[in-house]
C-alpha cells in the first residue's frame, strides 16, 4: 500500500494589519428579511437601523414570509414562533399547545417595551425617516396574491431578486 | 487613550475619537469636533440636539439613543439625519463630548 502523505501545512501566515491592509469600514448593508415572526423581524430591522445611525447605507429586502413584516394587515400582529424554535427552551410539543404562541408573543412585546424598543410599525417608520431603502419581493407578492397597496407606505418599491442585487451593489449582504 | 488639543483645550479621547471625560467638553471643543466631521459651523438646531444629549446624559449616565433624541429634543428623526448625515446616532454624541451610545435605536 502506498502511504498516504498529508499535504504540507500551509506556510502562509496571517497578514499583519498595517495601514494598507487594515479592514475597510462597512459602507453599506443589504439585509434580506425572509422570516415573518416577531423574533426574526427585529434582528433585521434593528441591524438596519443601527447601520443608519452610524452612517452606513442600509437596504432592506422583504421576501417570502418576511413580507408579513411590511404587510398592512400583518405588521401589528407578528407572532413569536414557539414550535421549532429551540431558543424557547420549552418542549416542542408544549410549544404547540393552544395559547402558547400568544403568551410568548405577549412576553416578548413586554420585554421590548421595557427596553424602549418600538413596535415593528414604528421601527419601519424610523427606518424610512432614516433613509433606509425598503423593498418588497415581487415573487413573494405574486405567491400571496398581494398588490402594492397591501404593503405599508414606507415600502419604496416591489422588485425582483435580480433587481435586489443591483440595489445591493457594493453592500455586505445579510440574510435573516 | 490619546490627549489632543482641540480649540486650545487639552482633552483625552479614545481610539474612536470620543471624549473620555465629558467634563472636558466645551462649546469650542464641540465646534472643533464638528469641523473634523464636516459639520461646522454648528447651527442652532445642532445646538438643540447637543444640549439635549448632554442634559439627558447627565441625568441618565449614558448618551441617549436616536429614538430618544427624536422623541424628546424637539428635533425629529428626518431632521437628525439632515443635521448629521454621516450617522446621527454616533455623531451627535461625539460632538456633544459623550461616549458612543449603547442603544441600537
Amino acid at each position: 500500500m502506498t502511504p498516504v502523505t498529508a499535504p504540507a501545512p500551509a506556510t502562509e501566515t496571517q497578514p499583519t494589519r498595517d495601514a494598507t491592509t487594515a479592514p475597510q469600514p462597512i459602507q453599506k448593508v443589504a439585509i434580506i428579511v425572509s422570516k415573518g415572526t416577531l423574533d426574526m423581524a427585529y434582528p433585521g430591522l434593528v441591524l438596519a437601523n443601527a447601520a443608519r445611525m452610524t452612517g452606513i447605507e442600509a437596504t432592506l429586502f422583504f421576501t417570502f414570509w418576511g413580507l408579513d413584516v411590511v404587510r398592512k394587515d400583518r405588521i401589528d400582529n407578528l407572532h413569536v414562533a414557539t414550535v421549532g424554535n429551540p431558543s424557547m427552551h420549552i418542549p416542542t410539543m408544549l410549544g404547540g399547545l393552544p395559547g402558547m404562541e400568544g403568551l410568548a408573543t405577549k412576553m416578548m412585546r413586554k420585554e421590548m417595551d421595557r427596553l424602549d424598543i418600538p413596535p415593528v410599525r414604528e421601527l419601519m417608520e424610523i427606518l424610512d425617516a432614516a433613509g433606509a431603502e425598503i423593498y418588497g419581493c415581487q415573487m413573494a407578492m405574486d405567491m400571496n396574491h398581494l398588490e402594492r397597496d397591501d404593503l405599508i407606505d414606507e415600502v419604496d418599491d416591489v422588485i425582483s431578486a435580480m433587481d435586489f442585487y443591483d440595489k445591493a451593489a457594493g453592500a455586505q449582504v445579510i440574510f435573516i | 487613550m490619546t490627549v489632543r488639543t482641540l480649540a486650545g483645550h487639552e482633552v483625552e479621547v479614545n481610539d474612536e475619537g470620543f471624549l473620555t471625560d465629558s467634563s472636558e467638553w466645551s462649546p469650542d471643543v464641540a465646534e472643533a469636533l464638528a469641523a473634523e466631521e464636516g459639520l461646522a459651523p454648528l447651527s442652532e438646531r445642532h445646538w438643540t440636539v447637543l444640549s439635549y444629549c448632554r442634559e439627558d446624559a447627565a441625568e441618565k449616565g449614558e448618551a441617549p439613543g436616536l429614538r430618544r433624541i427624536s422623541k424628546n429634543s424637539g428635533v425629529g428623526m428626518k431632521e437628525l439625519y439632515k443635521l448629521f448625515p454621516d450617522g446621527p446616532g454616533k455623531l451627535a454624541a461625539k460632538v456633544a463630548g459623550l461616549p458612543k451610545p449603547k442603544a441600537c435605536i
